[in-house]
């Protein structure tokens, strides 16, 4: 049995690191891994998504509409926007983060009001938190990405060092005590 | 050893293996990471070139010099180089010499979405393609000692998927080949009339070569399914297919060309329901109806964009993915301009002037986004230099006096000087604003020849934006900081102004780049704020209306640029720490 996660978010929030960190924890594993990322213009603050599949044997790279069985979103609205990717009984953990897309700076479009409740509304089993406080509480707060992957660990069966293992080997060396920080932060507040 | 690679690092790394020494390319998504990647293994002499054209030229030099040697660009830039690749077909190569380039199926990163595998047909070259990042190592490992085999470059042909994917990959040891030997042979390497003649027939002989040698080689497989459906595919729409039929049987191409002609004749006449599924154009479609099949491909399947498993079942199966629906309006999310930068005041300014702009490739296109709006025409590499001098002679002397081209310093060195010089030359009087960030921006922080670094970060000379002007006999030339709103607006105006040709240099780094230095964030004084709007008009992500309609700053995003302060009339934006400094 394969299982798709699709990590969305706006561009610059730290998706690709928390799908590599992701991809080598579940390589560790012994699974075949397939990660597909986003690079160039989409990049620059826009909506992006990232897929990570994994199973005994994975072909497409890619995580389609109804496809998912979790999505890691970092930013509300961008859960929203695939929500359609999520399959009926998937698992949404979403950072209740709000970063308001140009067309709602501009007045051009409202920004959806009570998403939480409309994303269960709507039959999604969603796990929410304020990540970038536990982010900023780690110390800074582009730890967002890991303070979700946190959250991730609990719910994939995969033991807790290897987690670790994978942060360290990915994170640059001074900042690998905030990203560990946020990592807790992310175990503690899934467990509550 | 079993790592999980990007396609196109795994590509970087099977030059490594095959024992490549140099490669030369220019930067564009989705190819750009092959060449940095590659540029980490101390045994590849890596470089970036002005443009494509200059890359290929100067991997076929080393080739011929006896290196094993490779160039990537992405599809567009493959045009720019189409004139070395049509002509290295004919001189062939002394040692293996291998030309990756990646399309953009989606148009992810793109002006187009052109089918480079026309390339192949109409040069008359092998081009392999790998549908993930073990067979991108193996493919481009391979090509080395193919080229050396048919005397061609061999072109490898990636899409953003199967580049900008990571899979497991299996690495060896180095293969450290020695330098060929140099002989000057005229005959194959001067190519004009009377030795290009005989050449030509070579190309031709070795076109029957490589069409039998397609039909035995390892990249094309027969895999046996249990059902009645045969699929032919190749690169990431073999994935796709995969997944959409798993019962099915397949032949998967790994030379898309030349195709295999008696494989897939055997294939087809072996299954009842034949498919042939491939994104963009109909290629392989087009080479099995040349044989008399009758596939179902672009009837059923669209020439545009990616395809995915689930588009693949719902075109062809008629099956619909089960999903959740959220009856919401949801505002898109487009890409902007980062907090910070250089691009922001300029094109806020262009805007305001009411000017005609004619854009290139870059950051900086997304001045055409709103609330900017800035631009006109956004064609390829260079055109906004070459377009701005006809649309100027098109439309009169006064024209010229509304009218720029903006373009940034790497694409400036890629093809927007003989555009100036076409201007300078032919009397025009066009206003060129050469956005200097310092850095290649768009494709990820590249360096290029202006910047004083070489790829592999070794201070080097730095070409002179000015004194290239000033070559080009411009006599007008002004740097101005773009954060300097009133000032880079009078340059503005006084440059479109002259009736003669000017230039512009907006100079100030990339705000992402990491010898920037970043200010504390500003914030709004709600006391003095009167909700007027004015500092939205920059699009800047870190500025919204709060629900007390007062503007607001998110402190996470703002790096103190200093935009939207000197746009603030009622002066309620402050800089960090003001408010201490006047008590």
């Amino acid at each position: 049995m394969n299982t798709n996660i699709m990590i969305s978010g706006v561009g610059g929030q730290g998706t690709l690191l928390a799908s590599r960190i992701l991809g080598r924890v579940l390589l560790g594993q012994g699974y075949d891994v397939k990660l597909s990322e986003v690079h160039g213009m989409s990049q620059r603050g826009g909506s992006v998504v990232t897929y990570v599949k994994f199973g005994e044997k994975i072909y497409s790279p890619i995580v389609d509409e109804g496809e998912a069985d979790f999505i890691l979103a970092f930013e509300l609205l961008e859960a929203a926007r695939y929500l359609s990717h999520l399959r009926p009984g998937g698992k949404i953990i979403v950072n209740t983060q709000q970063i308001d897309p140009m067309p709602v700076i501009t007045g051009a479009a409202k920004y959806p009001e009570n998403l939480v409740q409309k994303l269960r509304d709507a039959g999604a089993d969603v796990v929410a938190l304020d990540a970038l406080s536990l982010a900023l509480e780690a110390g800074n707060a582009k730890a967002v990405n890991v303070v979700l992957i946190g959250v991730l660990s609990t719910i994939l069966p995969i033991e807790e060092a290897a987690w670790r293992g994978a942060i360290e080997a990915l994170v640059p060396a001074k900042l690998l005590d905030l990203n560990l920080r946020a990592f807790d932060l992310g175990v503690a507040a899934a467990k509550q | 050893m079993k790592e999980i690679m990007l396609g196109n690092k795994a590509v970087a790394r099977g030059l490594y293996e095959a024992g490549c020494t140099f490669a030369s390319s220019y930067p564009g998504t989705p190819s750009t990471e092959i060449t940095e990647e590659a540029a980490l293994y101390d045994e590849i002499y890596c470089e970036w070139a002005p443009n494509e054209k200059v890359a290929m030229e100067a991997a076929l030099g080393a080739s011929i010099g006896g290196a094993r040697s490779f160039c990537a660009m992405k599809h567009v830039g493959l045009n720019v180089a189409a004139d070395p690749l049509f002509t290295a077909s004919y001189t062939g190569v002394n040692a293996g010499m291998v030309i990756a380039v990646a399309d953009d199926p989606g148009m992810h990163s793109s002006q187009n979405e052109q089918d480079s595998r026309h390339y192949a047909e109409a040069a008359k070259l092998l081009m392999l393609e790998p549908s993930d990042s073990k067979e991108c190592l193996r493919m481009a490992k391979d090509a080395f000692a193919l080229s050396e085999q048919f005397d061609l470059p061999v072109l490898l042909r990636l899409s953003t998927r199967v580049s900008h994917s990571q899979s497991v990959v299996e690495t060896s040891p180095r293969e450290d080949i020695p330098l060929r030997e140099y002989q000057k042979s005229p005959r194959k390497f001067v190519m004009m009339p009377g030795n290009a003649k005989p050449r030509h027939a070579d190309v031709e002989k070795r076109q029957r070569a490589l069409a039998e040698w397609s039909e035995s080689c390892p990249y094309n497989t027969v895999e046996r399914g249990s059902g009645k459906i045969g699929v032919i595919t190749a690169g990431i729409s073999y994935q796709y297919a995969c997944e959409a039929f798993p019962e099915a049987s397949f032949l998967k191409l790994g030379t898309v060309y030349p195709l295999p002609e008696k494989l897939i004749r055997e294939f087809a006449a072996s299954v009842e329901t034949l498919y042939v599924i491939e994104e963009l154009d109909p290629f392989i479609e087009t080479f099995c109806r040349s044989l008399g099949l009758s596939p179902t491909g672009k009837a059923a399947l669209t020439p545009l964009y990616e395809y995915s498993q689930t588009y693949l079942r719902r075109q062809l199966l008629g099956e619909a993915p089960k999903s959740l629906y959220l009856d919401e309006t949801i505002p898109v999310r487009p890409p902007v301009m980062c907090p910070g930068c250089p691009h922001r005041g300029v094109f806020y300014t262009l805007h305001k002037l009411g000017l005609t702009v004619f854009g290139d490739i870059g950051c900086y296109t997304l001045g055409a986004t709103p609330p900017l709006n800035a631009l006109d025409t956004t064609i390829c590499m260079g055109a906004s230099i070459s377009g701005l001098h006809g649309f100027n002679h098109a439309r009169g002397e006064e024209s010229a006096k509304n009218a720029v081209a903006v373009i940034g310093d790497s694409t400036f060195m890629h093809s927007g000087i003989t555009g100036l010089i076409n201007i300078t030359y032919n009397m025009g009087t066009s206003t060129v604003i050469i956005l200097d960030n310092s850095i290649t921006g768009m494709t990820g922080h590249q360096q290029n020849p202006t910047t004083g670094l070489t790829l592999k970060n070794q201070p080097t000379y730095a070409v002179s934006l000015e004194k290239i002007c000033e070559g080009a006999g411009v006599k007008r030339i002004r740097v101005v900081d773009p954060n300097r709103m009133d000032e880079f607006e009078s340059a503005v105006r006084e440059e479109t102004a002259a009736a003669e040709p000017s230039v512009i240099i907006a100079r100030r780094p990339c705000a992402l780049l990491k010898t920037v230095k970043r200010h504390p964030p500003f914030s709004i004084d709600a006391a003095v704020c009167v909700g007027c709007k004015q500092c939205l008009g920059i699009g800047c992500p870190a500025i919204s209306i709060g629900a007390d309609k007062k503007a607001r700053i998110d402190a996470t995003l703002c790096v103190g640029c200093d935009l939207c302060r000197q746009l603030c009339r009622p002066g309620a934006i402050r800089k960090s720490g003001e408010e201490e400094e006047s008590k």
